[in-house]
């Protein structure tokens, strides 16, 4: 054990040291930038054995860091909102490649207007790309994901890349306790880079050249194969990863206080935190509810939420973006799955801490019994989704 | 035990450096911590706030500190521009830095310490600036009573090594010593 006090951002900048990550390459971007500025000191003073490329852009940072990654080395990027989007077009090639890359995501609004602040448009915007998708509850968390990331990604079973999300300011610019472990201790856990194929000069090799349907859509069919055997993954790499160094998180979601409660809560990122304090206060209340953390969006836990969903009464969803014109899009992603069920529990999508509104387990409370009470007296809801825009406290 | 302070400072005090390091002695002293700024754009000289959640158990929220147990003042001069008693629980504590003590209204626990004196006679000055974050935190462990001097010494030599970690916990000694609550 190695505890410092670090903000989410340095968190996850230790991780990628821990993971000795030999290319970096990113454009700074609020509130991510501190991330890839610790890097970049960490290199400077010579902690850190990379390779820090300077871009001018967003879509040339993560080309840049595919680059790295096709050539055999371990990669990394940061962004966050508008440089996320900008970049969206070679999260597709990244992962049509199936090319493991890590990169972090510190979720943030997207404009117009400006706006700074935590909000999951810009991660939720990537669920179509092949990308499997993570958010960190807390700095420790961001941390372990990051690590977790990395043998997730160069498993033989995925080849796919990765996002590790946290939410603006709220992890990224938040000092709290986390445990950088020990460098050996890491070395022992997380072996060299591996990947499907390298290219390098030596032995020439040819990627992305025109598929003709029928193969295009068996490259498409392969990637959902490797998102399938991704969930695997994931669970044996937390699991394994809470047998060596004491922590894991419950794969693909966390439940917490679930198996017993009427009424389920799901949502992800960082008010996961005030929503168990949320639960808590309301269970001596005589609310019987628990909470579905979803850590990864890609790939979803369909079975996991389904087994820990069924039988319920209700189920709540928090989305902190929004789809237009839908609805939330973990709320779009929940309903679905239980709708597979004869008998799905009774349902809302609540829309609350969006462009970075502050959302306390006060909040989280009154939305929560508020739910509840209404499945009580009613059963059912009229309105699919509702917004909260309560900043009372 | 669980505590939430808001600091209210001027962009270049160093608030945000005093709640991190209060976090790090809250560590050493076997406690768990949060610290983080308001977000927003600050810029120097401008009125600045920084918060810390300091507890016994591990922190699981991230929401805003609303109502505080404890506001610490960098500058008296923010009295005027600001409303720095804004959600402090009755009872609540107030440090100030000032030389004197100072009348607040209000059933608090009103602390003044000269962080600026200490400052200037440790020459900790930047750019015509004394640096008070360290005296601060020392004062604010000491009204605080349940973190160490000897975790904040530690937490600051953590932060800074030789010599400038050397004064800057003289700092903190000084003015955990010299604190007065205002009777």
């Amino acid at each position: 054990m190695s505890v410092l006090t670090l903000t989410g951002n340095y968190a996850v900048a230790w991780a990628v040291k821990r993971a000795r990550v030999q290319v970096v390459a990113a454009y700074p971007i609020t509130p991510q930038t501190t991330i890839v500025e610790k890097i970049s000191q960490m290199v400077e003073n010579g902690e850190m054995n990379a390779k820090l490329i300077r871009v001018e852009s967003e879509h040339s940072a993560l080309a840049a860091t595919f680059g790295a990654a096709i050539g055999g080395a371990r990669a990394f990027t940061a962004t966050a909102s508008h440089g996320l989007l900008y970049m969206h077009e070679v999260l597709w090639w990244t992962a049509g490649a199936r090319v493991p890359v890590v990169m972090a995501v510190v979720t943030r609004a997207i404009g117009p207007p400006w706006n700074i602040w935590t909000d999951h448009s810009d991660i939720m915007d990537q669920r179509d790309t092949g990308w499997i998708i993570s958010m960190a509850e807390d700095n420790q968390e961001a941390f372990d994901l990051t690590l977790q990331a990395f043998r997730i990604t160069e498993d033989d079973d995925v080849n796919l890349p990765m996002i590790v999300g946290l939410d603006a300011f709220i992890l990224s610019h938040t000092y709290a306790p986390v445990d950088v472990l020990e460098q050996e201790d890491v070395d022992k856990w997380l072996p060299p880079r591996k990947q499907l194929y390298v290219i390098d000069s030596e032995n020439r090799y040819s990627m992305g050249n025109i598929a003709y349907p029928k193969d295009y859509m068996l490259m498409r069919y392969d990637i959902e194969r490797a998102m399938e055997r991704a969930k695997k993954i994931i669970e044996k790499v937390d699991r394994e990863y809470g047998e060596y160094f004491g922590r894991s998180y419950g794969g693909l979601i966390e439940c917490y206080k679930c198996s017993d409660a009427k009424y389920l809560v799901a949502l992800m990122g960082a008010w996961a935190g005030d929503a168990k304090e949320a639960v808590d206060k309301l269970r001596e209340n005589g609310y019987n509810v628990g909470i579905m953390r979803v850590r990864f969006i890609r790939p979803l836990a369909v079975e996991k939420i389904l087994e820990y969903a069924s039988g319920k009464k209700g189920v709540l969803v928090m989305d902190r973006s929004i789809s237009f014109g839908s609805a939330g899009p973990l709320f779009i992603e929940i309903s679905s799955v239980l709708s597979m069920n004869g008998k799905p529990p009774a349902m809302k999508g609540v829309l609350a801490g969006i462009g970075g509104v502050d959302v306390g387990y006060r909040d989280i409370m009154d939305i929560i019994s508020k739910f509840v009470d209404e499945v009580e007296e009613r059963g059912w809801f009229v309105k699919r989704q509702e917004w909260f825009f309560s900043h009372k406290r | 035990m669980f505590v939430e302070i808001r600091i209210h400072g001027r962009g270049g005090q160093g608030a945000v450096t005093a709640a991190n390091l209060l976090v790090t002695a809250a560590l050493f002293e076997g406690k768990y911590g949060q610290a983080f700024p308001f977000f927003g754009a600050e810029r120097r000289g401008a009125p600045v706030l920084a918060f810390a959640r300091i507890s016994d158990k591990p922190i699981r929220i991230h929401s805003e500190i609303k109502e505080p147990d404890m506001v610490v003042v960098f500058d008296p001069s923010l009295f005027e521009i600001v409303d720095v008693l804004a959600g402090l629980k009755p009872g609540g504590k107030i440090l100030v830095n000032s030389p004197e003590p100072i009348e607040v209204k209000g059933s608090y626990e009103v602390y003044y310490v000269d962080a600026t004196r200490i400052a200037l006679e440790l020459k900790l000055v930047v750019a015509g600036w004394a640096l008070i974050n360290t005296p601060m935190l020392g004062a604010m462990a000491k009204v605080l009573g349940n973190i160490s001097i000897d975790s904040v010494v530690k937490a600051i030599k953590t932060n800074w090594s030789g010599k400038l970690g050397e004064i800057n916990a003289v700092a903190a000694e000084r003015a955990f010593k010299s604190v007065r609550k205002i009777t």
